[in-house]
């Protein structure tokens, strides 16, 4: 029985939830429903059949793109992570006043646009790029490095910094969170610095943790702009592939199948990495 | 030795901090270097400075016309998704009622879903409605991204806000309505301001949801995606870059100013973080 209160929430939040269920919900049931009907060259046949996934499935090219978006997005949550920790760190224990200032400058550069800014990591990165004629003058090297730009490192550089502030501001609430006085505590009952860090720091901050890991890991391997920029045809992902089924190809129902089989894929990994984080995390009692 | 030990690793976070800002700001400030020299390529070393790219701009209609596309589908979907967002954080904030947890969960589950995947699934509606794609479907699908982004900002303006004020004025006689607008709404304002900005931001940049969605009317990053494949326009994107990073940086330094000000007057500390996490 749902009391007044419980009325009134509802109803004050129905708008939102229809405007999600028609635009979201609907939809993702759609994409869902699609992939499992097939493209007679201008019509949809709507007859059910699995053809989608089995081409998805079996075919090497898009076997070889779902995995290389995974193996390219975990490379690039790990580094994301592995960078924006000690900053969040730093900024939670070291830096006492302007904490916010730093906050704020962190997530500037996010808010300029995307498009240009894995445009200007072309234009860092490439033959003629800033690196190159940096490392040229200063006598480094003797020609341009060529490894830099058209391959799957761009495309992690090029991510890890496009995703920096989601990784850093996740764990940053995580360590502000931590009792400074177990620390102490750690201390005083004989922990050196590292083993307190392992010991208490990091297993109390890896609900942050978790946390950067999902917000970069889920979205990245969705990208499709990052990989046709800096990617070279080794760079490629799955989402140019959904891109091109959905329009030169124009065999929605293919592309809608991609779609959900590498949404499944990541939700599973979500899950496992979630559930393996929760094991890990210290708990305060 | 455990004080030396503490002076490096001390001085290595500076460092490494220091890195990192410059690994973050690295190709933003590259942005109006190019933009102010006077060269066709995008490359060191800069041959001279020219605000040429600039006038250039200036005499593009194409652009103009993607301007006018990216104000109208930003301003919308800016004040929908506000206005959508504040009944949800005004819900989540005041009442508790069944299946909270879960609807708000998927009410925000944009914000960790690629941004493809939004975009297919409202392209896979039209395309089964039979509607055509207008500016109409980006707005439609900004919405939906902005939304998350709007409820947290408006969470924290009605959390902080003193529900015995509203009380009172409803002792004292005031209607609902007049309670909303003469009580409620002030005190929410710079909250509803600062969301505005913010989810204004959001949709201008917006790329992937608007290149799926958009009709024949072209958004501002699907204009600048057009023009990245031709290197003599490069210079003049640049500017417009310049141009857009300028208002961006101005329009966050406003939202910002606004949330701490409603902080401020509800007699709280603003949230480091935003209030996003």
């Amino acid at each position: 029985m749902v009391n007044k209160e419980g009325r009134q929430g509802l109803t004050l939040i129905s708008p939102t939830l229809l405007y999600a269920l028609l635009m979201l919900a609907a939809p993702l049931a759609m994409v869902v429903t699609f992939s499992f009907w097939t493209q007679d060259y201008l019509e949809v046949n709507t007859t059910l059949t699995l053809n989608n996934y089995r081409e998805a499935w079996s075919q090497p090219l898009y076997r070889v793109l779902i995995a290389r978006s995974l193996s390219i997005s975990l490379i690039v949550t790990f580094v994301t992570v592995i960078l924006a920790f000690p900053i969040a760190y730093y900024l939670s224990f070291k830096v006492t006043r302007r904490k916010s200032l730093w906050l704020f400058l962190i997530t500037v550069p996010f808010w300029t646009s995307y498009l240009l800014r894995v445009f200007l990591w072309k234009v860092i990165l490439g033959y003629n790029g800033v690196l190159n004629t940096a490392f040229l003058e200063l006598g480094f090297i003797t020609e341009p490095l060529t490894f830099l730009l058209y391959n799957a490192n761009a495309v992690v550089l090029t991510l890890a910094h496009a995703w920096a502030p989601f990784a850093i501001l996740p764990i940053f609430v995580a360590l502000e969170k931590i009792d400074r006085s177990l620390l102490e505590a750690a201390e005083d009952l004989g922990d050196g610095p590292l083993r307190r860090f392992f010991r208490i720091t990091l297993p109390l901050a890896m609900p942050g943790v978790i946390a950067a890991i999902l917000i970069v890991m889920i979205p990245t391997v969705g990208d499709f702009i990052t990989p046709k920029l800096v990617g070279g045809t080794d760079g490629l992902m799955i989402a140019n592939m959904i891109q091109i089924q959905f329009g030169k190809a124009n065999n929605a129902p293919l592309g809608a199948a991609l779609a959900v089989t590498s949404m499944v894929i990541v939700a599973a990994i979500s899950i496992v990495i979630f559930l393996t984080g929760k094991r890990l995390g210290g708990r305060v009692k | 030795m455990s004080r030396v030990l503490k002076f490096i690793s001390a001085r290595w976070m500076v460092t490494y901090a220091v890195a990192y800002m410059i690994f973050l700001y690295a190709p933003v400030v590259l942005l109006p270097v190019f933009a102010l020299n006077d060269a066709t390529i995008i490359a060191f070393p800069l041959s001279g400075f020219t605000t040429n790219w600039f006038v250039v701009l200036w005499h593009t209609e194409a652009l103009h016309g993607a301007i006018r596309n990216s104000l109208f589908v930003a301003v919308t979907a800016a004040i929908l998704s506000t206005v959508l967002g504040s009944f949800a954080a005004r819900a989540s904030a005041r009442y508790s009622f069944p299946a909270k947890r879960s609807i708000m969960g998927f009410i925000m589950l944009p914000l960790v879903l690629p941004e493809i995947i939004v975009a297919v699934a409202l392209l896979v509606v039209m395309m089964r409605l039979g509607m055509s794609l207008s500016l109409w479907t980006v707005v439609a699908g900004h919405i939906l991204i902005c939304t998350p982004f709007a409820i947290a900002i408006m969470s924290s303006a009605f959390q902080g806000l003193d529900q015995s004020l509203e009380e009172a004025s409803l002792d004292l006689g005031e209607t609902r309505v007049g309670t909303f607008l003469r009580i409620t709404l002030p005190l929410v304002m710079p909250g509803v301001i600062s969301s505005l900005l913010i989810c204004f931001t959001i949709s201008l940049d917006e790329f992937i949801i608007a290149f799926f969605l958009t009709g024949t009317d072209v958004t501002l990053p699907v204009y600048i995606w057009s023009q990245l494949r031709f290197p003599t326009k490069l210079p003049s994107i640049m500017a417009l870059g310049t141009i857009l990073l300028v208002l961006s940086i101005g329009l966050l330094i406003i939202a910002e100013w606004f949330r701490r000000r409603a902080s401020k007057k509800q007699g709280l500390e603003a949230s480091p973080t935003g209030g996003f996490v």
